[in-house]
């Protein structure tokens, strides 16, 4: 068949194990991370789903991404561990919360975000917006990983909450279209 | 069209008295009996915060303009037994206003917000903000979904709101206009030692030796 031919994404070749969404799920809970606001995306669809399904969890959307930052970095002050979700565009609305609250007060702000704008990307904003996450991050020497193989991410994950809590300092995961297979234009 | 530089920074439209920030923030930690938690906004609504008395359980925000709501939130859900409190300016809020909703969807009964509300970027040299003269804040946070908003027609009615908020069944907020008067005190800018305090006036951190 012809349809055999066909590329297969780095994603679809794992073999059968968790999703990458079960990994951030199972994750999240074996850290003790209860609290998830988000703001949504497409690719996040199934996990948003699933913790939203999950009584572990306090789960809710907010109007913007820096709201998020907030009330995470005030759960964490009051003992309860917390991550945001989020995509690339709402990243860059964050330096100055990153600036201003989580480095200097030393929160470890966990950040999970969908990757947007590259590998397939057919909204050139996206694409443009993108190019800023990486340079923001590096600019406040934050530490950031892009995950883009389903064997490394539960690595990723798990290692960076417990780096991040325990040097008490922010970290962004950024979920590549080669871990997640990304948004595709449909007419 | 008129120069909006010249408008009037306080609506003529409510019958509300124009009180005083430190006044009031005096008025609310003298009522603080039982470790309740208070996130202080940037600038000087945590300025004055930090002139009517250090607690442990104050938290001063020194950037991140117009999150001490989601903070608060933040603190709150954690902390479901402790009342918390946030104060926040009118300018502030303007840049967040979306937290309202997520504050009325959640609606924890242990937060409790407070709006002080002079019209002004005042710290930025006391210019207009774009809600001054014709924007409620209480209409705003009620139309948000916030039931328990309320103006304080003057400081006897300020008290009466926070006490009403210590056992309300919801969130709460509360708006005051006040005048155009700087803090009265200046924060020390500790980020580290401001949070590791707090941290510790929740009891989440046990002190060192």
């Amino acid at each position: 068949m012809a349809s055999a031919k066909r590329p297969t994404p780095p994603h679809e070749e794992a073999p059968r194990e968790n999703a990458w969404h079960e990994v951030v799920l199972e994750t999240f809970k074996r850290n003790d991370i209860r609290l998830v606001p988000y703001v949504p995306d497409r690719v996040l669809t199934t996990l948003i789903r699933n913790i939203h399904a999950d009584p572990f969890f306090t789960t809710f959307p907010t109007a913007r991404e820096e709201e998020a930052v907030g009330i995470v970095s005030g759960a964490w002050m009051g003992g309860m561990r917390g991550a945001v979700l989020m995509q690339t565009s709402g990243f860059a609305t964050l330096a100055n919360v990153l600036a201003s609250l989580a480095l200097p007060y030393q929160i470890p702000l966990i950040m999970l975000v969908s990757e947007r704008g590259t590998l397939g990307e057919f909204n050139y904003g996206q694409s443009l917006v993108c190019r800023t996450m990486r340079p923001v991050l590096d600019s406040l020497a934050m530490e950031h990983h892009t995950a883009t193989r389903l064997d490394q991410f539960e690595f990723i994950v798990d290692r960076s909450i417990k780096q991040a809590i325990a040097t008490q300092a922010p970290v962004a995961l950024i979920l590549s279209p080669l871990l997640t297979g990304g948004k595709v234009f449909e007419k | 069209m008129s120069d909006p530089m010249s408008k009037p920074s306080h609506s003529p439209a409510r019958n509300t008295k124009v009180m005083n920030r430190f006044d009031l923030t005096s008025k609310l930690v003298a009522k603080l009996k039982h470790d309740e938690a208070v996130i202080g906004g940037i600038g000087n609504t945590n300025f004055d915060l930090w002139a009517a008395g250090h607690r442990p359980q104050n938290f001063y925000m020194l950037g991140s303009m117009g999150l001490a709501f989601p903070i608060a939130l933040g603190v709150a859900l954690a902390q479901p037994k402790r009342r918390v409190f946030a104060l926040e300016g009118d300018g502030s809020l303007l840049m967040q206003m979306g937290c309202l909703s997520t504050i009325a969807t959640l609606a924890p009964k242990n937060l409790c917000m407070i709006v002080m509300d002079n019209g002004i970027y005042q710290i930025t040299g006391a210019q207009p903000t774009p809600a001054a003269g014709v924007s409620d804040i209480v209409a705003i946070a009620a139309g948000c979904g916030i039931g328990n908003s309320a103006w304080a027609a003057d400081e006897e009615d300020f008290e009466r709101l926070i006490d009403r908020s210590l056992s309300a069944s919801g969130p709460t907020l509360i708006a005051a206009r006040i005048d155009d008067k700087p803090g009265v005190g200046t924060t020390r800018r500790d980020p580290v030692q401001i949070r590791e305090r707090f941290m510790l006036g929740l009891g989440v951190r046990q002190a060192l030796g």
